[in-house]
């Protein structure tokens, strides 16, 4: 499980993140949600150490990242993997070597050890075949596979994505969410996912945080959403008539959690 | 001095010792213990081909031309009878071997190796790739920089031997498909009143100059925000910075070795 406790962040004048606490669960696909500029970004590169909040806790499993010596950063980096954007994969290297990147320079194994952990990688991202292309050479989606691949090959206890559709039709989006949604549960990592898409929310969506103008305005899943009566929370998910109508339904029909009281 | 010149100068002089503390501190973390020394190995490997070895045929091609063209100059500007025939010949030598083969040859190179080298670790930079590197736990700039610093360091000796030999293989070709000046002349002169210092001098030179162009240049891919505008800005600012430092440190070698 990571922790986040009070965490604040700015940016010469302008603070970005205020005093912002959650939880984010093991075995379970956590999501923060929000609109562009909310913060959310910010509060990920918090968590992972990519930018240093002024202040708060950031607890991986009890172990506060913020107070961590050279050394014992390095190692739990180790246990992180992390899926970008842009996916953020070695332009020099093959599709192959990418994955292999993290064993050949963290790992002990033999290289045909390697060799089978990353075939076994690409192969559960359904990337067979693809090993000796180079990123340029394959699809958006496929490279996002090819980063989730990397980031699992050394087994992390944590993994990062974000915005992991972002530049994806619908149809990829919603087997890059499944995959990540299975490898969570799989091998029960802690995942946490920053995204704008809808589809992911309502989809995945097991543990949701939501970052408005810095602050975090609700926690809950992807049922305790439809009755939420958090009003920027409603403006956000809730934007498109598409989704609007499904929330209809839904509650028509039943099929969410207890109304949520007004806070 | 009116106040305002006298605050753009101090927010000149800020802003540079600001840049200089970063650099310090980014050759800090470069020169520091590679994680794994045979990745480091393979790396630095794969560099000297990238950024030396692939040099050469501009080097190559530049060093002929030039070479000859001193050579017809030194020629054409020594038309007294009083000047033996063979100074062309040593003229050439020694222009080649105190500036063309270092300092201009490194000016050169930090157009082409400058630029290569701010803008494939700009591009690292703004698609994520060096995040990427950190969040694995991987040193970024040791990984990407050190190689690279230590591939043309090693390879620039090389660069300028090879420049050496084709400049004088340029005069060469003057002198024997031209009436200029005899071959023999031409060949005495390039041994006459030989000093092997100024190999040496020439060697340390671009030694010095190969770290300046591939740490400067590093620097600035290294730390570009942004999107493919900057990496272009940083390129060319990476050639214009390393193209003065070359300079400056031209004239402060130049009187340390030669005096």
């Amino acid at each position: 499980m990571i922790e986040v406790k009070n965490i604040t962040k700015s940016f010469g004048d302008k603070t970005i993140l205020h005093d912002v606490s959650a939880k984010f669960y093991s075995g379970k696909t956590n999501l923060i949600i929000g609109q562009s500029g909310s913060g959310k970004t910010v509060l990920m590169k918090s968590i992972v150490g990519l930018v240093r909040p002024e202040q708060g806790e950031v607890l991986y499993d009890g172990r506060d990242f913020l107070k961590m010596t050279d050394a014992q950063i390095k190692s739990l980096r180790q246990e992180i993997g992390m899926l970008f954007q842009g996916s953020a994969l070695f332009d020099s290297e093959t599709v192959l070597g990418n994955v292999m990147f993290p064993l050949v320079m963290f790992s002990k194994m033999t290289r045909p050890e390697m060799l089978d952990r990353a075939r076994f990688c690409l192969e559960r991202v359904n990337l067979t075949g693809a090993e000796k292309k180079y990123p340029s050479e394959i699809s958006g989606g496929m490279q996002k596979r090819v980063a989730i691949a990397r980031a699992i090959a050394l087994n992390p206890r944590y993994l990062f994505c974000d915005e992991p559709n972002s530049g994806l039709d619908p149809k990829t989006s919603i087997l890059i969410d499944e995959l990540l949604h299975d490898i969570t549960h799989e091998y029960n990592i802690t995942t946490i996912i920053n995204t704008h898409d809808m589809n992911s929310v309502l989809g995945i969506g097991e543990n949701i945080v939501f970052i408005n103008k810095g602050h975090r305005e609700w926690v809950g899943d992807k049922q305790r959403i439809f009755t939420t009566a958090n009003e920027a929370l409603n403006d956000f998910v809730f934007a498109t008539r598409l989704f609007q109508e499904v929330k209809d339904y839904i509650i028509a029909n039943g099929q969410t959690s207890a109304p949520e009281k007004q806070s | 001095m009116t106040p305002v010149h006298i605050n753009s100068n101090k927010m000149l002089v800020d802003k540079s010792l600001r840049q200089l503390g970063r650099y310090t501190l980014f050759l800090k973390r470069a020169f520091s213990a590679p994680d794994k020394w045979s990745i480091f190995g393979k790396r630095t490997i794969k560099e000297i081909s990238l950024l030396g070895v692939d040099s050469i045929p501009l080097v190559i091609i530049i060093s002929l031309f030039i070479g000859a063209v001193i050579t017809i100059q030194m020629k054409l500007n020594t038309t007294s009878p009083l000047i033996p025939a063979y100074s062309v010949g040593l003229a050439t030598r020694d222009i080649v071997l105190l500036e063309f083969s270092n300092s201009i040859l490194c000016l050169i190179l930090a157009g082409k190796v400058g630029s290569s080298i701010a803008s494939e670790i700009g591009t690292m930079r703004v698609t994520e790739q060096i995040d990427a590197l950190d969040i694995m736990g991987v040193n970024s700039t040791n990984y990407l920089v050190l190689p690279k610093i230590v591939a043309f360091v090693l390879f620039m000796p090389v660069l300028v031997i090879f420049c050496i030999g084709t400049s004088f293989v340029g005069g060469w070709l003057v002198a024997a498909f031209t009436d200029l000046i005899s071959v023999s002349k031409y060949l005495y002169g390039l041994q006459a009143l030989f000093q092997e210092w100024y190999v040496w001098y020439g060697l340390i030179k671009s030694v010095v100059f190969a770290f300046i162009i591939a740490s400067v240049a590093s620097f600035f891919g290294y730390n570009v925000k942004g999107g493919a505008l900057e990496v272009g800005k940083a390129s060319t600012n990476a050639v214009v910075s390393s193209s003065i430092l070359i300079l400056l440190f031209d004239v402060v070698l130049t009187k340390l070795l030669l005096q």
